[in-house]
C-alpha cells in the first residue's frame, strides 16, 4: 500500500444537477431587474441610492453575524443581497439612510440569523423588517407623504389609500394598463406591475420558484375582492384594481415564494397562496392599514409548519 | 453529467440509456490477471479458526470454505495459490475476509459442481451457486424463511449508464430462456416474469417461457421496490424487502450464468461489468471475478490521477474506493471513474426548504423534514414520523439538492443507525 495514488471517497451520488442556492439567488436578483430598473428610472437618483445601500447593508450585517457566531461568511450565497433588494423594493424612493439601515438590520439579523441562518427563518426577512417598520414608524411608509416632492403626468396619490379613503371614484382617472406600467405611486420596484409579472413567470418557467404559489396567490386576492366588489361596488373596488396596486404582484411572484417559509407540498402551497391573498384584501378592505400584503404572507408564513402536515402518504407507509 | 435543464416547470426525469442494437462481440473480454482477490462477506464478529493457509493449491471452480464450524464458502475464479489472507472493511462497517490468490495461466477446472451438482435442485443452488454473478444476491430466492412466489428477472440495470443486463438480454436470448427453465426446477415458482426495456423483446415473447413486462426506461423505474409497485401493483410496508413479501429479483445476468453452469458443468466465474470513463463512455467487459480494478483499467487505457475518484458501481448508487486495488465482486455492475474536475463537493449549509427533493422522491417522503431530523440524530423519530424507511436509495434527492447537502447519506446513515437501535432495543427486551 505504498506510493498509492489518493482518490476522493464520498457517498452517492456522485452527480449533481449543478444547482446551487447562489445560482437561485442571482436569478431572483436578474428577475426583480425590470421593476428596479423601471423604479430607478422614475424617480432618480434617490431611488438608486435606497436600492444600493440597502443591498450593501444587508450583505455587511449579514457578514458581520457571521463573525459574531463564527460561522463561514455566507454572504457568496446571495441570499443577503437577495433580501436587501426585495427589502429595498418595497420602499419610498424617499426613505432616509438610516431607515434602510435599521430595516436591514432587521431583516437579516432578526429575521434570519437569530433562527440559525439561510433555511432555518420562519418568516420571509424582508417582510419581517417592513411590517416593523410600519408599526414602529407610523409615517416612513406612507407613500403619499414620503413621494409629495414628485410630480409625475399621473395621480400621485397611493392608489389604495385613495380606495380606502374616498371610494372607489376616487381612481377612475387610472387605466389598468397604466398601472402595470408603473403610472402609480409606491415602493421603488412595486409599481411595475408588467416588469414583476415577467420576471415572475421567468422564475416559474426556470424552475426556481413553482407556480402554485403565485398563481393561488393572485386567485385569491382576485375571489375575495371581487366577492367584496359585488356586495358594494360603490365601497370596494374591483379585483383587477386590487391584483395591480400595492404590494400585490411583488407579493405573489417574489415575497411569498420565500423558500424556508412556505411550503413544500402541492395542496398546502395552493391553500398558502391563496389564504395570504384573501387577507391581503381582507386587510386592504376591512382592516386598518393600507396594504395587507405584508401582514398576510407574514400570517401565512406562521401557518406554513402546519400546512405542510398536509402531504401524500409515502409508499409502504400504512400497508 | 446530467446538469438541471433550463426549463424547470415540470419534474427532472434522468434516463436510463437504452442499448438499441448490439453486436455480438460487444462484450470485450479482459485478460486474466496474475493476483485475483475474492472477498468473503463475514455476518458476525467473532474470530474463527482458519481452514485455509497461505499456500495451498485451488482449481478454477473450486468450492472452499473459509472458517471452522461456518456454512459460508467461495468459489474460486482461477487456478492457482493462495497469496494472503487479511480483512477488509467494507460499506458501512461490513467485514470481509480477503483472500488473494497467485493466479495461474492455465485454467484446471475442478471436478466437484460437475460431478454432484448438474441436476439445478434447491440443494446444487445452496451448495454451489453461493455467489454467483450479478446482484442481488441469488440465495435470497431459495431462502426457506421468505418463500418467494414470484421472480422476477431485471433486465435493466438500477443504475445510470451501467447497461449490462440489457447486452445480456439482448445478446442472450437461448441462455435466457434455457436459464429461466432451470430456474423452475430450482425455486418451483409459478411465476417468473422478466423486465425489460422498450423493445427489447419484440420478436420471440412467447417463446422465453416467462411473462415478459415492458418499463419506462426511466430512473429508478428498475429499483426492486419501484418495479414491485409499478408491475405488481403492491409494495412492501417501510421496512420490510421484497423478499419478506414473497417476490424475489435476480439479474438477467444470473439466469444467463445458471444457464451456463448447468450446461457445461462449471461454476460461473466471469462477471460482465460496465466500465464508465471519465468522459461517461460505458463499454461492457467480461473479467473474472477478484480481478483488481487496476488492471481493468489498464487494459481499457484508462488513467487515474491523485483526486480522482473511483466507484464500484454507478454515478446514482455506486459506491467509492479509495485504492485500484479493489478487485471486481460478484455483486459489482460497474466501474466509474471521474475526473477531479468534475467532483461536486457537498456542503454543510442548512437546508433551504426549497422542495426539489420532495417533488422528485418516487416514494412520497417528506425529506424537507426527514433531512431536519436526521442531521439531529433524531433517528427514531425519522423513522416513525417522517418515513425514514420507505426510502429506496435511489439517491436523486441528494442530485436535485441545491444547497447540496449529502442527503442520501444522511439517510442511509440514519437507516443504519435506527437498525442498531432496533437491535439493541430487542437484546434488551
Amino acid at each position: 500500500m505504498h506510493s498509492q495514488k489518493l482518490f476522493i471517497s464520498s457517498h452517492a451520488p456522485y452527480w449533481h444537477n449543478m444547482s446551487s442556492i447562489t445560482s437561485k439567488s442571482y436569478h431572483i436578483m436578474l428577475a426583480a431587474l425590470p421593476a428596479v430598473v423601471m423604479g430607478i428610472y422614475q424617480y432618480g437618483m434617490p431611488a438608486l441610492g435606497v436600492v444600493a445601500f440597502s443591498i450593501s447593508c444587508a450583505m455587511v450585517w449579514e457578514l458581520l453575524m457571521n463573525i459574531v457566531m463564527r460561522r463561514t461568511p455566507s454572504i457568496g450565497d446571495g441570499n443577503a443581497a437577495v433580501i436587501g433588494l426585495l427589502f429595498a423594493m418595497l420602499l419610498p424612493a424617499t426613505t432616509p439612510w438610516w431607515v434602510v439601515l435599521v430595516g436591514t438590520f432587521v431583516a437579516v439579523v432578526v429575521g434570519k440569523q437569530i433562527y440559525g441562518g439561510l433555511g432555518c427563518n420562519p418568516l420571509n426577512p424582508s417582510l419581517v423588517a417592513i411590517a416593523i417598520l410600519m408599526l414602529s414608524w407610523k409615517g416612513l411608509l406612507d407613500f403619499n407623504q414620503a413621494l409629495v416632492n414628485y410630480n409625475f403626468s399621473f395621480d400621485m396619490i397611493y392608489p389604495l389609500s385613495a380606495v380606502k379613503h374616498f371610494g372607489p371614484s376616487s381612481v377612475m382617472n387610472h387605466s389598468v394598463a397604466g398601472l402595470l406600467m408603473a403610472q402609480q405611486s409606491g415602493g421603488i420596484g412595486a409599481t411595475f406591475g408588467l416588469g414583476l409579472i415577467v420576471g415572475g413567470l421567468y422564475l416559474i418557467a426556470r424552475g426556481y420558484i413553482r407556480w402554485e404559489i403565485p398563481l393561488s396567490f393572485l386567485v385569491g386576492v382576485f375571489v375575495t375582492a371581487l366577492l367584496f366588489n359585488i356586495s358594494d361596488p360603490e365601497k370596494y373596488a374591483g379585483p383587477v384594481f386590487h391584483l395591480v396596486t400595492g404590494y400585490t404582484l411583488i407579493g405573489a411572484f417574489f415575497l411569498a415564494t420565500e423558500d424556508s417559509s412556505s411550503p413544500v407540498n402541492f395542496i398546502p402551497m395552493l391553500i398558502y397562496g391563496a389564504g395570504a391573498g384573501f387577507l391581503t384584501v381582507l386587510v386592504r378592505n376591512i382592516g386598518s392599514f393600507v396594504d395587507g400584503a405584508v401582514f398576510s404572507i407574514l400570517i401565512m408564513n406562521i401557518a406554513n409548519p402546519l400546512l405542510d402536515k398536509i402531504r401524500p402518504k409515502a409508499t409502504g407507509r400504512g400497508v | 453529467m446530467i446538469k438541471r435543464p433550463f426549463f424547470g416547470l415540470a419534474k427532472p426525469k434522468l434516463k436510463y440509456s437504452v442499448i438499441e442494437d448490439v453486436e455480438k462481440d460487444v462484450i470485450k473480454e479482459i485478460p486474466l490477471s496474475p493476483k485475483v482477490t475474492l472477498f468473503l462477506k463475514l455476518h458476525d464478529e467473532g474470530d474463527h479458526d482458519l481452514l485455509i493457509k497461505v499456500g495451498d493449491k485451488v482449481k478454477t471452480g473450486q468450492r472452499f470454505t473459509v472458517m471452522e464450524g461456518r456454512e459460508d464458502y467461495l468459489i474460486s475464479s482461477v487456478t492457482g495459490t493462495i497469496a494472503g489472507i487479511s480483512p477488509y472493511t467494507g460499506y458501512l462497517g461490513q467485514n470481509y475476509t480477503a483472500i488473494s490468490i497467485d493466479a495461474a495461466q492455465e485454467d484446471e477446472w475442478d471436478d466437484e459442481f460437475r460431478d454432484e451438482g448438474r441436476i439445478p435442485t434447491r440443494e446444487t443452488a445452496l451448495r454451489f451457486l453461493g455467489s454467483f454473478p450479478g446482484a442481488p444476491d441469488f440465495s435470497s430466492l431459495i431462502d426457506f424463511r421468505n418463500p418467494v412466489n414470484t421472480i422476477v428477472i431485471n433486465g435493466i440495470d438500477s443504475d445510470l449508464l451501467i447497461s449490462t443486463n440489457q447486452v445480456i438480454v439482448k445478446t442472450g436470448f437461448e441462455d435466457l430462456r434455457e436459464g429461466i427453465k432451470d430456474l423452475r426446477k430450482i425455486t418451483s415458482t409459478s411465476r417468473i416474469i422478466i423486465v425489460v426495456t422498450p423493445g427489447a423483446m419484440a420478436s420471440q415473447v412467447d417463446e422465453i417461457g416467462a411473462q415478459i413486462k415492458v418499463i419506462k426506461p426511466v430512473y429508478p423505474n428498475a429499483f426492486p421496490k419501484i418495479i414491485m409497485k409499478n408491475i405488481l401493483g403492491r409494495v412492501p410496508p417501510a421496512g420490510k424487502c421484497c423478499e419478506e413479501m414473497g417476490v424475489g429479483f435476480i439479474s438477467a445476468e444470473g439466469i444467463v450464468a445458471l444457464a451456463g453452469a448447468f450446461e457445461k458443468g462449471e461454476i460461473p466465474v466471469n462477471k460482465v461489468i460496465t466500465v464508465i470513463d471519465k468522459d461517461n463512455k460505458a463499454v461492457n467487459v467480461r473479467v473474472r471475478i477478484g480481478t483488481p480494478v487496476k488492471d481493468i483499467l489498464k487494459a481499457l487505457d484508462i488513467e487515474t490521477r491523485d483526486r480522482d475518484r473511483l466507484v464500484l458501481g454507478g454515478p446514482m448508487n455506486g459506491r467509492t474506493i479509495h485504492s485500484e486495488d479493489v478487485p471486481v465482486m460478484y455483486d459489482t455492475d460497474a466501474i466509474m471513474v471521474q475526473d477531479k474536475s468534475q467532483i461536486i463537493c457537498g456542503s454543510d449549509s442548512q437546508c433551504v426548504n426549497c422542495g426539489e427533493c420532495v417533488r422528485i422522491c418516487p416514494v412520497n417522503i417528506p425529506v424537507n423534514m426527514l433531512i431536519r431530523l436526521l442531521r439531529n440524530g433524531l433517528y427514531e423519530e425519522a423513522a416513525e414520523r417522517y418515513d425514514l424507511l420507505s426510502c429506496v436509495e435511489c439517491g436523486l434527492c441528494s442530485y436535485v439538492c441545491m444547497a447540496r447537502i449529502p442527503v442520501f447519506h444522511y439517510i442511509v446513515l440514519g437507516k443504519h443507525e435506527f437498525g442498531r437501535i432496533m437491535s439493541v432495543e430487542e437484546s434488551n427486551a
